[in-house]
């Protein structure tokens, strides 16, 4: 296998596995579409962090543009509960709006602005070999995407191993956590804003709309086969990495994004899932 | 302004019709998102829109050809089967509804992603343009093509016009046109055909990922100011094509503007004022009314206030100051300040140096809020037997909200009684 290949199967790997991660939480919450929600609406955070910043590349421009995405879920609760507008179409218009001032932005500043619109619908993950970080000394260290999605993954693991108890509660039982002093509030927004930041890092890679996939698509999957948290956190994992380098493959035999065969694999697994657990209930029942 | 001029006299044949399609594919989408929006839909539509990209890609694939009507069949297809998919993970398995939605979204759209860039990637000619379904642009179609589009925006305005009434029913209360005998399963399907479609046309204009808008967003601003659903459709295709010329102007005068942000600009910007300014359902008539309510409940219970004091003390004619109204009832001191001013605008107090006192009107007020306070009590531990002490704090809410004629019927009820159940008079106006 090149190292290219390689490069590019470990980038999606540790970003789809990031996803698979906060995606559980999402799909457990009944957020599935906040999420989608997000992914859209980091786009004019990302365009206006890189005009003032200059670079994809540093931490405050991620920071920056994943605060968008936590705008975003407090715009829809204000619409929803301050406005009395339904929460369906809350999330609708509050992203769709967020979207739309992207694309004008990044119409606006063409040639100062590093993104294109093929880039917000499927990513360039086939590029990732090509930006290498390097020691002073001139050994390669891997693709700068692998470091960035690595860092993401670190710090999502860290996340769910420290906060697994507090979101548990917050995520099955709200009232209870408020009992036992656990500020949903403060769960739900680190959530959020993990949720934002995965949007904004995984973004270049895999386009804004693909990202939704990866959260819900392998989670879901791990759903339809355990009751058990823990055990749906790692499946989710597993369903995320195959499908990330199923993906590879498939697309290199039909010649086309990376991205888009590794959602299509994700939907293969779940396809396969969904159809063992009506077996299973109907040879139960 | 001179673009403006110019652009509204419409002198080029081809601008006439990229507006002319653009505001009729626009409010065909409105239309029918009206009846998606009252079903709560609204994101359904989103992921059918996303979903319907492998359709229009394998219709391609099959044919070679971009005429519209082979793309849109591939985009039904894949639209409905999207409608199918969400439908059996939602009734079959634990995911929510959210889940099945956004997993479908993703999924269909990943499908389509891979077969479009496997297209462009491989040497099938007149490929070009495939993209446009991704973000759209009405400004690029050809003639024919919008011709087709806008024909079957017509057709969607028309097929709506006709079932109106069948339509209006299973939107609101599905069991209830069940019992009429209306053929519901038909009509879930017909209506869905209408929204995949109208999806289909609506991606030319505003792309893939903002269709949900020109589904919801005219639904969402017209609801705000009405609550009749004819008025609903008319405004939110008003709304839609207003937006619409908005954006073919936008893109006209600056060329490098994409038609679809715009318009979805221009309908998120009426959505945001409907939710704020429109009387009755808006946030600034309800803020409104809060605050009236809170003003109301206020005074009252300072005319009350007053009127307990005057009762122990015998008259109704001393001269009170805030500490003292303070002592009987627990309000702040920017409730007492607040109070007495609306009182003394009202003429219901009566200011001097040494405090306040009520006014005639004022004294009379005071009697109806605590009549009613007092009749309720009566009526609580005479009709309902609840115990003489667990009915005052209910009598304190609802004292303010007992109209005239409720007041006459518990004083039928009651005969008349002269004592509240604590044996203070019952006053009655003089």
């Amino acid at each position: 296998m090149s190292s290219a290949g390689f490069y590019i199967m470990a980038t999606g790997a540790v970003i789809a596995a990031a996803c698979a991660l906060l995606g559980s939480f999402l799909v457990l919450r009944k957020m599935a579409m906040v999420g989608d929600a997000v992914s859209h609406a980091v786009l004019p955070g990302i365009v206006l962090a890189f005009l003032i910043s200059g670079s994809r590349g540093n931490l405050i421009m991620l920071v920056g543009a994943a605060i968008t995405g936590v705008l975003t879920t407090v715009l829809i609760e204000l619409l929803h509960k301050k406005a009395r507008l339904q929460e369906d179409a809350s999330i609708g218009i509050t992203f769709t709006w967020l979207f739309a001032i992207g694309v004008i932005l990044i119409s606006s500043f063409t040639g100062q602005v590093d993104l294109d619109q093929d880039c917000v619908l499927y990513g360039e993950i086939a590029y990732v070999p090509l930006d290498l970080l390097y020691t002073s000394s001139g050994t390669v260290l891997g693709p700068r995407a692998l470091w960035v999605g690595g860092g993401l993954l670190l710090l999502v693991v860290i996340f769910v191993l420290v906060g697994f108890r507090g979101l548990k509660i917050s995520t099955f039982n709200p009232e209870y956590a408020k009992a036992l002093g656990i500020s949903t509030a403060f769960w739900h927004f680190s959530f959020m804003g993990l949720v934002s930041l995965t949007t904004v890092v995984s973004f270049e890679s895999v386009g804004a709309i693909l990202i939704v996939a990866l959260l819900v698509v392998p989670a879901a999957t791990a759903y339809l086969l355990t009751h058990r948290l823990k055990a749906m956190l790692l499946l989710a994992v597993l369903f995320g990495v195959l499908a990330s380098v199923g993906g590879y493959y498939l697309a290199a035999a039909l010649n086309g994004s990376i991205a888009g065969a590794m959602v299509t694999v994700a939907g293969i697994l779940f396809l396969l899932a969904f159809g063992y657990s009506r077996w299973e209930n109907s040879r139960k029942a | 302004m001179d673009s403006l001029w110019t652009f509204l006299q419409f002198k080029d044949a081809t601008l006439q019709l990229v507006t002319a399609g653009t505001v009729l594919i626009a409010m065909g989408a409105s239309v029918v998102g009206c009846f998606a929006f009252l079903r709560k839909r609204a994101l359904v539509g989103d992921a059918v829109a996303h979903a319907i990209l492998p359709g229009i890609a394998v219709a391609f694939m099959l044919t070679a050809a971009k005429n519209p009507l082979i793309l849109l069949s591939g985009a039904l297809v894949s639209g409905w089967l999207a409608l199918y998919c969400i439908e059996i993970i939602q009734k079959t398995s634990k995911l929510s509804a959210d889940t099945a939605i956004a997993a479908v979204l993703g999924v269909f759209f990943g499908i389509g992603i891979l077969l479009l860039t496997h297209i462009q990637h491989s040497d099938l000619e007149n490929q070009s343009g495939l993209d446009r379904f991704l973000f759209g642009s009405a400004a690029s179609m050809s003639t024919a093509d919008l011709l087709t589009y806008a024909g079957v925006a017509l057709f969607l305005l028309l097929a709506i016009a006709g079932l109106y009434k069948e339509l209006k029913l299973f939107s609101f209360n599905p069991e209830y046109a069940q019992v009429l005998g209306l053929p519901v399963k038909t009509i879930r399907r017909l209506i869905n055909s209408l929204t995949v479609m109208a999806i289909a046309i609506g991606i030319q204009s505003v792309g893939v990922v903002l269709m949900a808008a020109l589904l919801i967003t005219p639904a969402a601003a017209a609801r705000a100011w009405t609550d009749r659903l004819l008025v609903m459709i008319f405004l939110a295709a008003g709304f839609a094509a207003f937006s619409a010329l908005v954006g073919s102007y936008v893109s006209f005068s600056a060329t490098a503007m994409p038609t679809g942000p715009w318009i979805v600009m221009s309908l998120s910007f009426l959505a945001l004022i409907s939710l704020f300014i429109a009387p009755q359902r808006g946030l600034l008539a309800r803020l409104n009314r809060q605050r009236l309510n809170r003003i109301k409940i206020l005074t009252e219970n300072m005319l009350k206030a007053f009127y307990n004091l005057g009762e122990r003390a015998g008259t109704y004619q001393k001269w009170l100051t805030a500490e003292d109204l303070a002592r009987v009832r627990d309000f702040t001191h920017a409730e007492l300040t607040q109070g007495l001013r609306i009182l003394r605008k009202k003429h219901l107090v009566i200011p001097k140096q040494s405090g306040y006192r009520l006014s005639r009107q004022g004294l009379d007020e005071a009697r109806r809020v605590v009549r009613l306070h007092r009749l309720w009590e009566m009526y609580l531990t005479q009709r309902m037997r609840m115990k003489s002490d667990h009915i005052h704090p209910n009598a304190e809410t609802i004292e303010h909200i007992i109209t005239p004629e409720i007041e006459e019927q518990l004083l039928r009820e009651l005969d008349f009684p002269e004592k509240d159940p604590h044996s203070s008079p019952i006053p009655y106006p003089q």
